[in-house]
């Protein structure tokens, strides 16, 4: 059902945890439907230095979640959001077509951490 | 190690069923149809199944009928559309439950859009049909009531006998799924008073693709298959003779050793039940007594079923969830909702079901894996005590 790529992830999931005072926080999903992500950004000159994931859902969330901050860790903020759902999902050798709606939320996750950040970071 | 606790689910073939099937496959392979010996053989196969499901079922009058089919959906199917269809000009209302199984819910779903009327009773929070709910649903017009003997995911055991009175009293036929327990629990036709009872083979450690539906004498029913007129022209199609066989052989071995498995799984269930307990902000569905010898149904907040279950599996052991990640259609379980439980609560039910093989030190095994495995979750998750998304 799950790629081999997409059960590593599950099992040794990357940057799992709470981060302390984190720069940018994105929230996402719902929990009626059984998904629901946080990411913590620590970001430094327009970077994203540190990213930490808190997922509640099933093995496609968690992996997903777990992949996008393997692959933005270290990138630019504008590098950052170019990443999309598409971009995750192939990164993960795929996801079974159910999954790909409701689990696949880390992208759009992602962007309102940045698009959060940036627009706190205009305000000052 | 390598735990089954999906027994609800299916269960592997006994090997002495395995040894009574094998010849009506390679030697007495006749029609049961046909004249010659080989014929009769295979018909002497089918007549003896039929004997011993009807000892099991305790049927008493030769005039009542076991029908055999591919399986419990058949059965139900079979059970709810050909009563429908055969007594139409009578009524066109049914009653059932909202935790019964698909292979009801769909048929009666598909029979309202036939012009059928159907009405789906609710139950508490154990899950347990009132008597008095069925009362005041009852019409003139009900035709059938249709009420699981006990449910397949939380175990709760049904007041048959009670529901049945009261759709007696009405004029209206009773039939229930007993799918779940066959074989595992008395099954006693003249007692519950049922009319029509569905069976599995595939849950009694018989074949798959079999199942057999109890007909009391006098009922009416319109088939679903036209053809040949096998089996009291119910269920038309060349007979199944190796499965049915088995079936009838399942069906023995389970009389014969229900009483030991029936004490022995539910030692082991209890046992189950009260160390998954320990597990904070846990909680058991279904009825804490009136429950089937072998379910085990817990609730752990904060985590989601689907990784639950894989994550087990990685473990060697095998079990079930109620959760909508886990689900082909991603709603979640309609019995846990029938419940009253959210859905964000019935993302984290397990269910352990488990059968003959399984031992104490298996279920050992699972409470040792189980809070591991629900601490590593929780500790990914972002819910703590609250479950609400905050923006």
């Amino acid at each position: 059902m799950y790629s081999k790529e997409l059960m590593e992830h599950f099992r040794k999931p990357r940057n799992q945890g709470r981060m302390e005072n984190p720069d940018a926080v994105g929230k996402g999903g719902n929990p009626v439907c059984g998904d629901v992500m946080y990411i913590y950004l620590k970001i430094e000159d327009d970077r994203i230095e540190d990213v930490k994931f808190e997922t509640f859902g099933c093995a496609a969330a968690i992996g997903t979640t777990s992949k996008i901050t393997e692959m933005v860790k270290g990138k630019t903020l504008d590098e950052a959001i170019e990443v999309t759902k598409k971009d995750v999902e192939e990164a993960v050798g795929g996801l079974p077509p159910v999954k790909r709606h409701c689990s696949n939320l880390s992208a759009s996750v992602l962007h309102k951490a940045i698009n959060k950040y940036r627009s706190e970071q205009a305000k000052t | 190690m390598n735990v089954y606790m999906d027994h609800a689910g299916t269960t592997p073939l006994d090997p002495r069923v395995a040894k009574e099937m094998e010849p009506y496959s390679l030697t007495k392979y006749g029609n049961p149809s046909s004249l010659y010996t080989l014929g009769m053989e295979a018909r002497e196969g089918i007549d003896e199944a039929r004997s011993q499901i009807s000892k099991f079922l305790n049927v008493k009058n030769t005039y009542d009928k076991i029908v055999f089919t591919s399986g419990g959906t058949e059965s139900n199917n079979l059970a709810l559309k050909g009563v429908a269809y055969a007594y139409r000009k009578k009524g066109k209302h049914i009653i059932t439950s909202k935790i019964e199984h698909h292979a009801i819910l769909e048929p009666c779903e598909w029979l309202e859009k036939e012009g059928f009327q159907v009405t789906y009773l609710p139950v508490d929070k154990y899950g347990m049909v009132n008597p008095q709910e069925l009362e005041s649903a009852i019409r003139k017009d009900t035709i059938l009531v249709s009420i699981m003997h006990a449910n397949n995911e939380i175990g709760t055991i049904e007041p048959i006998e009670e529901l049945t009175k009261v759709a007696h009293d009405h004029g209206a036929l009773f039939h229930t799924d007993a799918v779940q327990t066959y074989g595992k629990i008395p099954v006693d036709v003249e007692a519950m008073q049922v009319d029509i009872l569905s069976m599995s083979a595939h849950k009694i450690y018989g074949p798959r693709g079999v199942g057999a539906l109890y007909i009391r004498k006098g009922v009416r029913m319109q088939p679903l298959f036209h053809g040949g007129g096998h089996e009291f022209r119910k269920r038309s199609g060349t007979e199944n003779t190796p499965g049915i066989v088995g079936f009838g052989m399942a069906t023995k071995i389970a009389k014969s050793e229900m009483s030991h498995d029936k004490k022995k799984q539910s030692k082991l269930r209890d046992k189950l039940i009260k160390g998954s307990l320990l597990i904070d902000n846990s909680r058991l569905n279904g009825h804490p007594k009136k429950r089937l010898p072998n379910n085990v149904n817990c609730i752990y907040l904060y985590v989601e079923g689907e990784s639950l279950i894989l994550e087990l599996d990685f473990h060697g052991i095998s079990a079930n969830t109620g959760s909508a990640c886990s689900s082909k259609s991603l709603e979640p379980s309609h019995v846990l909702g029938a419940l009253g439980l959210k859905p964000e609560e019935s993302h984290g039910s397990i269910r352990f079901t488990l059968g003959r093989q399984n031992t104490k030190e298996e279920v050992n095994y699972v409470l040792e894996v189980l809070p591991k495995v629900i601490e590593r979750f929780r500790s990914i998750s972002p819910f703590k005590e609250d479950f609400i998304l905050q923006e």
